[in-house]
């Protein structure tokens, strides 16, 4: 199996971004470079002083060889978008933010943070690591906004400008939790100091210091009970109002009750109260909603089609000069300039050029198809080769691939997680103990009425549930994040659990389409014949060409290349050292084809028109898929579904088994069909997918998980992000989310002989705060270390199964 | 007043200082980018003579 990442090692890497250098011309100061663009960056650098770039990482930089068109960034120079990108502007400054997606290590943050070395009008660039973003504040009378993207991008860090900047700048990080932390932190220290002397014999001597310590508790517990503990008060209520008992509930109810009784004790001078026990409790829960919560910054799970889409486009005027305008502002009857790797924001008619536009972001199908003057071409696709003119006849709003994105599948209230109904039926069993306690001493000695019902309810509260689920799903997540699964809330842990049923899509997801197999079939190539063919499909960007040029990289001998010609949706032609080379399709070549081909699949080479042979392109599916299906759990049910035409059906079989389900050319709007009649059965749908063309079936699925190739890919809406390399964990992850439920439950149960222990007492009324004080930190502490310490366990035995290899399937 | 009033004051203070200063360094972004900071402090700055803003220099 050879694959386009065989490359020797011994090959020359270029100084700037570490690709192998095709040619060993390019040279400077002994440096070699693998293209022109790479050096002129070195050298702006290095004129600069700024080549420490190059030593605190090898290789930092971003691989120049394909340059982006002169007037790419065109559009910011028109008022209103730049209006939308820009955060501040005054006489003498502007401050822009730019998500650029190539930061990835400490030279790129030395680098973008010394900007305005390269450029005086650059005042200063801060750059968020986590966020990928950089903050630039520029002088704007010696610098445009244009010019500022445009050096960000010939050092190779290009700006992703994308519809959805020129939208509402997305809401801030929520602190709110964090502050609260802090706050009860500090109240429940303070607390539980004040508290000491009396658990430890203060006498009734020192009556004013006790009076004293007192007040302070109550006066310190105030910003616990009215600040700390609001999220709670309002998830309750936002329960209640919509007639659910969530597990919030019963802990406002139990914090109510500790504080009224405490302040009761307090002011009527009997007792000192549970200040210490409520504020803990408040602070602990707190730390386990933020461990939680903890969101991952760079990933984003609710991308619509507004983050794909450019902010501007040009249109073509018939009386005068091109325009650049914004997208929205597209009406139908504009005709659309389309270059060479530009998305198709709007459905139209071809008027001019040949498209040949790469649909596999769309539709999953992986071979780009080809439209001629007059048809009608869909929005999402990417043209590949030479410019194209579009008339529109949909708004961008309207698009087909918007409607796909804007299709609502029934909202439904997420399913409740089975902590809550758990927490009812605790809930239900202490207000039965509340009652009769009661009654006992509403008969007994009704003095103690009051005292036994409140111990009950402070006793009982499920504040154990709740931490052992927050801090089980937290450290879960954790793990997860670690392996390559980011999720997008604790709430997807359960939904995993729960699947019954997993549909897969090919195509990106059970494929890798960044390195497709080439299995070469004909008359055997010298080697200067592979090196004039990896030479000839170098310079074309279309992805057989790059497939093929990665199969021969790196050349070894030097040729030259005199002419080259590329027709689009055809092949390629061109003079290698003065023989002629046509590579393409079976008519272009001019060569004698099997008729059970199909298509697009097979790519012919001819030398002075004798052809030599072709080249078979199947997709290379992801190292362990079978290994990784013979360890999922046997009671899932599987499928697979692709937008790909059913040329490989067979292999799939082969691989993946015989017994699975598999359609093939399944629109977008099939898959989404497919999950909802299987929900409709009954299934708990997990869809695993990738691209644009499954964005409505990971919406419609009760767990969708979009697989991204490297984190700065773009992925649709989805439950989770899986890391490609990771798809093979799928049933390890499985595994872990199903015993995350059985650790909560388990810690819930040992919490339980604590609250026997404290109800006894609670009953008796003789619940002391020094006794309620010990029970909750060792309650609390158990539950800490039983949840983080079985996760981390089971975690570890589930991630270490040994990762075989597939036996080769090609 | 007793001494003990006086220096539990002084305690609790000393800790809503620090309280505060844990607000505001939330506030301040201070924990959003663990990667960036620890990273500048060791750049090199020998060469930072910066040609075009010597007014920078102070």
């Amino acid at each position: 199996m050879s694959t386009a990442t065989d490359k020797p090692k011994t090959a020359l890497r270029c100084t700037h971004c570490g690709d192998p250098c095709p040619t060993n011309t390019i040279t400077l100061e002994d440096k070699p470079f693998c293209c022109e663009g790479c050096r002129m960056v070195w050298q702006l650098l290095d004129h600069n002083g700024l080549c420490q770039y190059y030593d605190l990482n090898a290789h930092p930089g971003q691989s120049l060889r394909h340059p982006v068109r002169k007037d790419k960034f065109a559009f910011l120079d028109d008022e209103k978008i730049a209006a939308g990108l820009i955060r501040f502007q005054s006489e003498n400054e502007t401050h822009v933010g730019f998500y650029l997606p190539a930061i990835h290590c400490s030279s790129c943050l030395y680098l973008l943070e010394n900007l305005r070395r390269l450029d005086p009008a650059i005042q200063s660039s801060r750059i968020d690591f986590g966020a990928k973003e950089i903050a630039i504040v520029f002088d704007p009378k010696r610098i445009s906004l244009r010019q500022v993207a445009e050096l960000l991008t010939s050092l190779g860090y290009e700006p992703y400008i994308s519809l959805h900047d020129l939208g509402n700048p997305g809401p801030g990080v929520d602190r709110r939790l964090i502050y609260r932390l802090g706050v009860a932190g500090f109240c429940f220290g303070n607390i539980m100091l004040l508290c000491f002397p009396e658990y430890l014999g203060l006498n009734a001597a020192d009556a004013t210091l006790q009076q004293a310590f007192r007040y302070l508790s109550l006066l310190l517990s105030l910003p616990v009970f009215f600040y700390c503990a609001q999220p709670f008060y309002s998830s309750a209520w936002k329960g209640l109002s919509n007639k659910y008992l969530n597990i919030d509930a019963p802990i406002v109810l139990a914090i109510l009750v500790t504080f009224a009784r405490s302040a009761w004790d307090v002011l009527s001078g009997s007792g000192s109260g549970y200040f210490d026990s409520m504020s803990g409790i408040v602070f602990f829960m707190l730390a386990g909603r933020v461990l939680q919560d903890r969101t991952y910054r760079q990933l984003s799970f609710d991308r619509d089609y507004t983050s794909y889409f450019p902010v501007a486009v040009t249109v073509l005027q018939s009386q005068s000069e091109p325009v650049i305008r914004s997208l929205p502002d597209i009406r139908c009857g504009d005709t659309l300039r389309i270059h060479n790797g530009e998305l198709i924001p709007a459905d139209g008619i071809l008027t001019r050029g040949r498209a040949f536009i790469d649909y596999s972001f769309v539709t999953g199908e992986s071979i780009p198809v080809t439209r001629s003057v007059g048809e009608l071409v869909y929005a999402g696709g990417r043209q590949t080769g030479g410019a194209i003119e579009l008339l529109v006849v949909k708004e961008v709003a309207q698009s087909y691939l918007t409607q796909l994105w804007n299709r609502q599948s029934t909202p439904e209230a997420p399913a409740p997680s089975f902590v809550n109904a758990l927490s009812r039926n605790f809930t239900l069993i202490v207000f039965l103990i509340a009652a009769a306690a009661a009654t006992y001493w509403q008969i007994h000695n009704p003095a103690n009425t009051w005292k036994a019902v409140t111990a009950v309810l402070i006793v009982a509260c499920p504040c154990a549930l709740l931490l052992s689920s927050t801090f089980t799903n937290g450290n879960l997540l954790r793990i997860l994040g670690r392996n390559g699964l980011y999720l997008r809330n604790a709430g997807v842990l359960e939904d995993i659990a729960r699947a019954t049923h997993i549909v897969f899509d090919k195509t990106g997801t059970l494929t890798d389409t960044n390195t497709p197999v080439l299995a070469y079939s004909g008359a055997p190539l010298t080697n200067r014949q592979e090196q004039a063919i990896a030479l000839l499909t170098a310079q074309s960007a279309h992805p057989l060409s790059k497939a093929l040029a990665g199969k021969f990289c790196p050349p070894t001998a030097s040729l030259t290349l005199h002419d080259f010609w590329e027709y689009p949706g055809k092949g390629i032609e061109g003079y290698v050292d003065g023989n002629h080379y046509t590579i393409g399709s079976a008519a272009f070549v001019e060569a004698q084809t099997a008729e059970h081909d199909l298509p697009g699949s097979r790519v012919f080479v001819a030398c002075n028109h004798k052809v030599l042979g072709s080249f078979t392109i199947s997709s290379h599916y992801r190292e362990g898929l079978r290994t990784m299906l013979s360890r999922l759990d046997p009671r899932l049910h599987l499928s697979v579904l692709s937008g790909d035409s059913a040329r490989e059906a067979d292999r799939l079989r082969n691989l993946l088994g015989i017994d699975i389900p598999m359609l093939f050319t399944q629109s977008p709007l099939d898959k989404c069909r497919y999950i909802s009649c299987l929900q409709k059965q009954g299934g708990n749908i997990m869809m695993i997918g990738d691209g644009l063309n499954d964005a409505g079936a990971l919406k419609q699925s009760d767990t969708g998980i979009a697989v991204s190739a490297d984190s700065n890919n773009f992925t649709p809406a989805s439950d989770a992000i899986l890391k490609a390399e990771s798809l093979q964990k799928l049933p390890a992850f499985i595994r872990l989310c199903r015993a995350g439920r059985r650790i909560i439950v388990a810690s819930f149960a040992l919490s339980i002989i604590y609250n026997a222990v404290g109800l006894w007492f609670a009953v008796h009324a003789a619940l002391s705060p020094l006794l309620a004080a010990i029970l909750m930190p060792a309650s609390t502490l158990s539950i800490l270390l039983i949840t983080y310490g079985s996760s981390n366990f089971l975690a570890k035995r589930a991630m270490r199964m040994p990762v075989e290899q597939d036996q080769p399937a090609d | 007043m007793n001494v003990i009033i006086i220096l539990l004051i002084a305690s609790i203070s000393v800790a809503a200082i620090f309280l505060g200063a844990f607000l505001w360094g939330v506030k301040h972004h201070q924990f959003d980018d663990n990667y960036a900071p620890p990273q500048r402090i060791l750049f090199d700055d020998t060469n930072i003579i910066d040609i075009h803003h010597p007014e920078n220099l102070n």
